[in-house]
This record gives C-alpha cells, structure tokens and sequence, in this order.
C-alpha cells in the first residue's frame, strides 16, 4: 500500500474528514502501518500508552480484565479509533487490543496525534462527538447492567 | 633513587661515559693537524718559505706539486677522520642519551606502581602524565652529552688556544682575556633564570591538571553555567605563565647580548693593541690576521660550553623537581612486588587483626586500634554507619593501604610483609567503582591471571632474533624483558588446566554475577574474523540455514524478515543497500555518501539509471518540501523521517522552484548531486512513497549484478557482498544469522524474530560460542562502551575467576537495582559457601545469609557474631537495622 493510497483511506474516517490534504499526508507518512496477525495484542492493559490506532483494515477486540476472567466490551472494525484515551489523560491502557482477524493499523505517537488536534479545532471537536457517542454506549450498557441486577436481586 | 643528575648518569651509564670522553679526546690529534695544515699548505707547499724541494718523506721523495698534492691529500684525510669521530660520537651520545632516558622513564613508571595509594588523592594523572612524557625528554638528550661535550669542546677551545700560543702569546692572552668576566657574570644571570624555570615547570603543572579537570568535570561545568567562572582561571593561569616566561626572555637576552658583547670586544682589542703594535713594528700582519682567525675560531666551542652551562642546569633542575615527586612517603619496597616466591601458601585458618592503626592524610584516626579474629572458611559481613572505618579496614585486609601500626595475620602468612606476588593471588577485592580498562572484555576478566609469563612464546629464525635484541636492549636499560607475547594465564590458580577449561569457567562465572545475557547480545552484535574463528563461522553459517528453515516453516513469521536474494530486490533495504548489495569496508561505499561514488555513479549511467533516479529524487524533494515545509526545523520529524535536514530544506526549496521537472538532464553538477543522493535512502516497504516502480527494481537488481563483476581490484576490499553461503566477515553474528531485513509494518516484528533467533541459538547451543565473541568486545576507554552496571559487574567476576582464599568487597553491588543486587549476592554468597567472603555493606538486613557480623563503629569493631545471635542480644546491631 503506498502513501496515497493510506491518505484516501485516512481521508474516509470523519475525524480527518476536514483536515487538509498535505497534513494527513504527514499523519500517514509519520506513522508507522502496523499488520497484526489473529491474536496478536496491540496494546495490554495496564501498559504505559504512548500511541493511538486507527483500524485500516480487519478487526480487533477490546478486552477488559474483570475479577471474573477476561470480557470482550466491544469488537472494532475499519475506521475506528483505539487506544486514544491512554494518550488524552495519562493513563495506564484502560483495556487490552487483541487482533480478532488480521488486523492492520495506523499507529499514531501521542507527539503526532496532539499537534494534529491543536492545529484542526475540527479534529478535537470530531473527538469529541467520537467520545461523547461512546460515553452514551456505556451509560446505555450501565443502564442494561443495573436492570438486570435489580431483577436478579428481586 | 639518586637525587642529583650526574649521580644518577655515572651509576647508569658510566662505561658509555667513559668511551665518549676517550673518543673525545682521541680526535684531538687530528683536530690539531686540521688546523695545522692549512698553514703548511699554504707557507710550505704554495709560497715554498723555509722549504727546499724536493723534500724527503718516509723514504720517498716529492717535488712542490706533489707536495702540495700530498698536504692536500692529508688535508682531506684530517676532515674525514674529524667528522667520522664526530659522526661516532654524535650517534654514542645519541644511544646513550635514549638508553637512559627510556630508563628513567621505566623507573618512575614502576614508582607509581609502588605508590601508596592515598597519593593517588593529592595527584592527578594530569600532572604525573606530563612528568613522564614530555619534562623528562630534554634529559635524554642531555645525559648523552653530559661529559663528552665540555671535555670535547673544552679541549677543542684548548687546541686553539694552545695554537694561538705557539704562533704569539701575548695574543693568545688578549684572546681570552675576557672569558673570566663572562665566567663570572653568566652564571649569576643564569641562576635568576634557573629559578624562574622551576616556577614555570611548576605552573605548566598545574595548568594540565586544570586541563584535566575541565574535561573531567565538564558536565558539572555546563550544569551551573560555570564556563566563565573557568575561563577567567584558566587565563589566570595563563597570566602566571605568561609572566614568567617574559621574565625568563628578558634575562636570557640579557645574557645572550652580555656574550655576544664580549665576545665582540675580542677583535676591538685586536685591532687596537694588535694595531698598534704592527704600527710599532713589533707585530707581524700575518701573525695579526692569523690571531683573529682563530680568535674566530674559537667562538663556535666557547658558545658551545657556555649553553652547555644552561643546558646543563635546566637538565638538572628538571631531574630533581621530577625526583622529588616521585618519592612520596610510605611507598613499597621494589621487592615487594618483584618477589615470586617458591610456594603461593593458601590462606587457612584464622585471620587475626590486632592493634590496627590507621590515619588519613589530614592526620586524623580512621582505625583506632582494631582487633578482631574470625574463621577463613566464614562469610563476614563489615556492618556500621558511614565514617566508621568500614572502607579503610576493606583496604586495609586488601593491602591496598599499608596500616600505621598493627598486625595481620591469615593463618601462617603475615600480610604486612607479604610480598604482592600473595596478596593479589590469594586475596581479591571489589570497590564501589571497579576499573575497566581498555581493551577486550575477555582481557579484563582474565586480568587478575596475569601475574608472570608463565608459558613462554618460542621463537624461531627472525622472530627469535628480534626477541634476543628486545632482551638485550631492555637488559641494558634496566626494563622488564618479560615477554607480552607470552601465555601469563596463570590457569593454574584459577583451579583450570588449559585455555579450554578457562573459557567454561568464565561462561560460568558470568552467569554468576549475571552477566551472560548481556556478553551474549554483545557477541551478536560483535564482528569476527572468519579466517582466525573458521569453526564459529561455520556454526553462525549453520544457524543461518536453520533459521531459515525455521522460518520457512512458520507461515506467521515468514513475512516479518526479507532474506537477502541475489536476483531479487529486498523491499525492506535502501535503494543504496539494494545496489551495494553487500556491507560497506571502510567510508569507500559509504550507504549515506554513494551518491558522491564515481564507480557507483558509472553503474548506475550504465544501467540507464540515472534519469530515473533524477526524477525519484526530484519527487522525493517535492514531497518533502510538501510534508515538512512549515515544521519548526528543530522538529524531530526531520531526524526521524526526514531524507533532507532542516538546514538543507531551503536550497531543495530553491532547487524545485528553480528547476524544470521535465529538464532534468542539463543540471548544474551540485544539483544534480543534491537529487541523486535523495533516492539512495528510500525504503520502500518504510516509507512508501511509490517511487519504486517494478521496473525501477529490476533495474537496480541487474546493477547489482554489474557493479559485483566490474568493480575493480582497488575496491574489491571497500565492500562485503552478501552470499548466501558464504560468512560475512564486515557484519555481525546476528546479521549473519538473520541475512535480511526485518520487515517494517509488522507488528512486534523484531521481538518475534529476535525469539526465532534465540530458538535457533538455544537448539544449535550456540550460546556459549556467542559469549565467547562477546568476550571480545572492546570495551573502550575506561569501559566506556559498557554501562556503568556492566562495568561492575566485569571487575566482580574478574575478582572471582581467579578462586581467591579471600574476596572482599566493599559495596560492590551497592549501585545495582534491588534485584539485581540480591540475586548476585545469594550467588556470591553460595559460591563462597566454607571459603572466606568478607563483604562491607551498607545496610544491616542484607546481613542474613552471613556466617559473621563486624560491627564497625569510631574506627573500632565494637561486637561481632552470627547475624542469627546479633539480631536478639546486640543493641547496635539492633540499632543499625531500625536505621535502614
């Protein structure tokens, strides 16, 4: 795959949609493409973060360890984003990426990734809708989660 | 040693002294016929005074031509005897000055063996260093002319002076009639200078040891913006330097003026009272002519013996400013560390310390009369605060400082008196920062072996030569005639039998002190020379095919590592790599400079490449242009990614919109340099550019092919091809092993292949062959190329190897991380389970594990035990431990 054709593939995921041309040029050419093979682990948590994903091709789970043994919260696909949180706050991998297929991702150094959002406020608000939908998901799934613990309980 | 030069040049060097002065005075006969000659030719055999021809010689008989050819013939003869004497004695003085100079260098080389080690303290190498190298050369030079120059040219001065004598007294009288005067003078001036360069050698001192400190505390220097602060010191020295030498001119012009005076009012005396007497006609004009001839003629000798005279005193002022610091109090006997004794006794028994004093240099007591006993098959553990004498007892029981007053015994042995040749035999110790020294680590690790030239090097025909002349030569300068060459393993005390069964030792002794990992990476990254290692490259060629296959077989693994093919292009190596196809000997085919190459740039027109790789490059600059234009140049990406640096940028800027994408080929020479260099660093599988066409790499591939035939014999050293089965002597073992490129874009690909590696060393057990490579890695000055935990670690196992009766080490492995440090202790520890191990440490709890206590305390052992019976009833003890 060459330069261009990540940079039409980048320019698909609505949170480039808006930047210019030469600068997602950059983003591909600074990042590394990085090809996973079946349960290959992009990140653990736990770990330090210092990257961010974005899917290109194939599909990964998002895995979270519970007293109760390991849960996949989420399967992501093509377009999607991982791993950002770790890079927004400063916190150790909040849940492990594990390669459901063969995965290929761009990765994205925390150095890049910040430059790119203070120089496109588009971006950062872009961000936000992605965080903000995923914090809906979540708050939906407590719900769920709560009902059924009330029922059992009755 | 002596204290005054020409001692020290009649001790040494007596015989040679002798011979010189004998040759000296034996070519004044022919001096004097030298000078005699030319009056005979000319009063004799031209003008024919008091002469009748023919005349009568050794029963022939000659006329005036044939006398004049034979004055003439004895004239030639005179000069060539006189410059064969002064040829002999050039090149005697010559070999006598180097023969005694390379001595006294020897000499205070061993001094600073011997000293003690507190001077270390008060000394810098910066101030011995030059003592040694440059103060002491001008003595060599010296010592050879020492008394051969004023016999030679004080006797030359007599030859003249008796010649003028029998030609007229009185003029050989006024001749020298001044030379008391400048005997007088001279020498008052020139001790005013002597003084002066006492100061300067002194100051020239201070100023190398400054100089040394700038470098060694530069980073100390830059952290508290001292840089001024040194400047102005160092101008200060400078100044003090400055002035002195100013002075030391003034005087020595002085002197120099006052002799060339005198030496001038010589003919103003001719003249005048010489004149006058030719007016008076009592003097002859010829006699009068002849006179300031050799008035002249003196000159040259008088000058000689009178910057003798400065020679001779800046000479001995140096040899005793050096002496002097080279006897500094408490230093060893030279037999302490000559001696080899029949028998090394071991160690056994008990280690008995009574009464043990020793102060610091400032006078004040950090052992204050220590006793203290304890078995010699125990481990001992030296507890206390800081500042309770635990170091200096440490060097006390090492024999690294000599105690003021006490006794030591280790069973039979005394250690007071023992000679070196036991005490670094038997009894190891390990500082807090051990010293590595430059050269392979397998060489400092067998460092503590080498104590004699135990196994000699035979020599035969040249060589065996050659080591005679050594012999001989170091015999007559009173040097060591041991032999470098020789095998000084001492295999013997390291429990072994041969070289074989050291390196076993050593692999397990690394892992002891857990240091195999690390000589293991170091040995995959070490170049060997497949000629003098030919069973490991054939192992590492064997290991390149099992990975190979290993490889083969495992479909995950197969994409993240590109093996070099011949005819196809690797898509994870440079364009330069692709072409070169090898790995660069020296800066010839340098991978960052082949653009500039003219064999490279004639392959490359050759293959009709040159256009193409106009273009690449001139996309390569556009994209670059595109991507990093509006980066702040200090941006890292330029270091990272980046094919042209931030200082180029602009001129690629200018070169683009300058030039005609379409018009490549009528280019200003540096522009088409600039261009042609960019396409060398792409990578396509890196950086993806898709400047590489399929059709761009099978041309690259032929150009490969061609470049491999035609390069010419002058370059055929500058370049390693690779070769599938066939070592490569210019890469390291690991490459070797992997011959590819690990792919970019795998994820974890370098630990994968790394693991494979690692499979493959472990099912071949290469593992021990690897250390063994590693073993020799250079470590740089001071171990620079090691980290500092590495470094320890060395001198531990170096401490070790050679199965001291006693190891002692004082806060060895207090640097190491906690792990570290407890995993090594437990395998010293065990190591030296029934043997003696007397450790110094800082902290009371690491005591467990120990067979005994030393409870240190005000330069005094104030309780001692087992750590077990310590811990319940000893109040310091308990003490320490809370305060851990």
């Amino acid at each position: 795959m060459s330069l261009k054709e990540e940079v039409e593939i980048l320019r698909q995921i609505p949170l480039f949609a808006k930047i210019e041309p030469s600068k997602i040029k950059l983003l591909a050419f600074t990042s590394e493409r990085l090809t996973y093979q079946p349960d290959d682990f992009v990140c653990e948590q736990g770990d330090n973060g210092d990257a961010a994903y974005f899917i290109m091709a194939g599909e990964a789970d998002v895995i979270v360890e519970t007293p109760s043994g390991p849960l996949t919260v989420a399967t992501l696909g093509k377009n999607d984003v991982v791993g950002e949180i770790a890079i927004l706050i400063d916190v150790p991998r909040t849940a492990t990426i594990k390669a459901k297929t063969e995965l290929t991702t761009l990765k994205i150094t925390k150095d890049v990734f910040f430059r790119m959002v203070t120089e496109f406020p588009e971006m950062a608000v872009e961000m936000m809708r992605v965080l903000a939908e995923r914090l809906v998901r979540t708050t939906d799934d407590l719900q769920k989660a709560k009902e059924i613990i009330r029922k059992d309980s009755q | 040693m002596e204290h005054n030069i020409y001692k020290y040049i009649l001790r040494y060097s007596k015989k040679q002294q002798f011979i010189l002065t004998v040759l000296s005075i034996l070519s004044f006969p022919a001096l004097y016929y030298y000078l005699e000659l030319p009056k005979i030719i000319i009063n004799q055999a031209i003008q024919a005074n008091d002469i009748a021809f023919p005349v009568e010689y050794v029963g022939f008989e000659f006329d005036q031509i044939d006398f004049l050819y034979l004055t003439v013939g004895l004239f030639l003869l005179m000069v060539i005897v006189n410059q064969a004497f002064k040829y002999v004695i050039n090149v005697y003085q010559g070999i006598t000055g180097e023969r005694m100079l390379r001595r006294l260098r020897y000499e205070l080389y061993c001094r600073i063996l011997r000293f003690p080690i507190p001077t270390f303290r008060k000394k810098s190498p910066g101030e011995i260093i030059p003592m040694i190298t440059s103060e002491v050369e001008p003595l060599g030079g010296f010592i050879g002319e020492a008394f051969a120059l004023p016999i030679f040219q004080g006797g030359y001065l007599l030859v003249i002076v008796s010649f003028l004598v029998v030609q007229n007294w009185i003029m050989a009288v006024a001749a020298i009639a001044l030379y008391p005067l400048q005997a007088y003078f001279i020498p008052k001036l020139q001790k005013k200078v002597n003084l002066l360069g006492k100061t300067r050698v002194r100051l020239v001192r201070t100023l190398s040891d400054r100089l040394s400190e700038s470098v060694s505390g530069v980073e100390e220097v830059h952290a508290h913006d001292a840089s001024s602060n040194m400047r102005a010191n160092f101008s200060n020295q400078l100044d003090q330097i400055y002035t002195v030498r100013y002075r030391i001119y003034l005087l020595k012009f002085v002197i120099k003026f006052l002799n060339n005076f005198i030496q001038q009012l010589g003919p103003f005396f001719f003249y005048g009272i010489g004149g006058t007497m030719v007016i008076n006609g009592t003097l002859e004009v010829g006699t009068l002519v002849a006179a300031i001839g050799a008035h002249k003629e003196m000159a040259a000798p008088w000058k000689e013996l009178l910057s003798y005279y400065q020679r001779r005193e800046d000479a001995r002022i140096k040899y005793e400013q050096v002496i002097e610091q080279f006897e500094p109090a408490g230093m060893r006997d030279a037999d302490n560390q000559l001696i080899e004794p029949d028998e090394i006794p071991k160690l056994t028994g008990e280690m008995i310390a009574s009464n043990i004093e020793l102060s610091d240099d400032t006078g004040s007591k950090t052992l204050e009369g220590l006793s203290t006993r304890f078995n010699l098959n125990e481990r001992v553990a030296i507890i206390g605060p800081a500042g309770s004498g635990r170091e200096a007892l440490t060097h006390v029981l090492a024999r690294l400082i000599d105690p003021d007053r006490g006794r030591l015994m280790a069973g039979d042995v005394n250690l007071v008196t023992a000679p070196e040749a036991i005490i670094g035999r038997k009894i190891s110790y390990v500082g807090q920062h051990g010293y590595v020294f430059n050269t392979t680590l397998g060489e400092n690790l067998y460092f503590g072996l080498k104590h004699r030239p135990l196994h000699e090097k035979s020599y035969s025909g040249d060589a065996a030569q050659e080591r005679q002349t050594y012999i001989k030569n170091a015999d007559l300068t009173g040097n060591s005639s041991d032999d470098i060459n020789a095998d000084w393993h001492d295999y013997k005390l390291a429990g072994v039998e041969n070289e074989e069964e050291l390196n076993a030792r050593a692999l397990k002794i690394l892992e002891m002190v857990d240091l195999s990992e690390d000589v293991y990476r170091l040995g995959l990254r070490s170049t060997i020379d497949p000629e003098k290692a030919p069973e490991t490259a054939e192992l590492v060629l064997s290991a390149r095919r099992r990975f190979f296959e290993k490889i083969e077989n495992d479909p995950s693994l197969k994409n993240m590592i590109e093996a070099f093919e011949q005819d196809q292009y690797n898509t994870n190596a440079s364009v330069a790599e692709n072409l070169l196809f090898g790995t660069p000997v020296g800066d010839e085919f340098h991978l960052d400079r082949m653009a500039e190459n003219k064999y490279v740039q004639k392959i490359i027109e050759e293959a009709g490449l040159t256009e193409t790789f106009l273009k690449m490059g001139y996309q390569v600059a556009t994209l670059m242009i595109e991507l990093f234009a509006d980066l702040p140049p200090d941006h890292e990406f330029f270091q990272l990614y980046g094919f042209i640096s931030s200082d180029d940028l602009p001129e690629y800027q200018a070169m683009i919109s300058r030039i005609d994408s379409e018009r490549l080929d009528n280019l200003r020479e540096e522009d088409r340099l600039r261009f042609m260099s960019l396409p060398f660093k792409v990578i396509p599988s890196r950086h993806r550019l898709g400047v590489l066409t399929d059709d761009i790499e099978e041309k690259i591939v032929a150009a490969r092919h061609k470049f491999a035939e035609e390069l010419p014999p002058h370059l055929q050293n500058s370049v390693a091809f690779f070769d599938a089965d066939a070592y490569n002597a210019a890469t390291n073992l690991q490459d070797n092993i992997l011959f590819g490129k690990i792919a970019f874009g795998f994820a974890q690909a370098a630990d994968k292949i790394g693991a494979a590696l690692a499979e493959v060393v472990e099912e071949m057990s290469l593992r021990d062959t690897i250390i063994a490579v590693g073993l020799n890695f250079t470590v740089g000055t001071a171990g620079a190329r090691l980290n500092a935990t590495q470094r320890q670690k060395i001198c531990i196992a170096r401490a070790i190897i050679k199965n001291p009766d006693i190891l002692i080490l004082n806060q060895a492995t207090s640097s190491f991380d906690a792990s570290t440090q407890t995993r090594l202790m437990n395998n010293i520890l065990e190591d030296f389970k029934g043997r003696c191990l007397i450790w110094s440490l800082d902290h009371a709890e690491k005591t467990v594990g120990f067979d005994h206590v030393l409870i240190m305390r005000g330069g005094r052992i104030v309780e001692q035990g087992r750590p077990e019976k310590l811990k319940e009833d000893s109040a310091p003890y308990k003490e320490l431990l809370a305060a851990s």
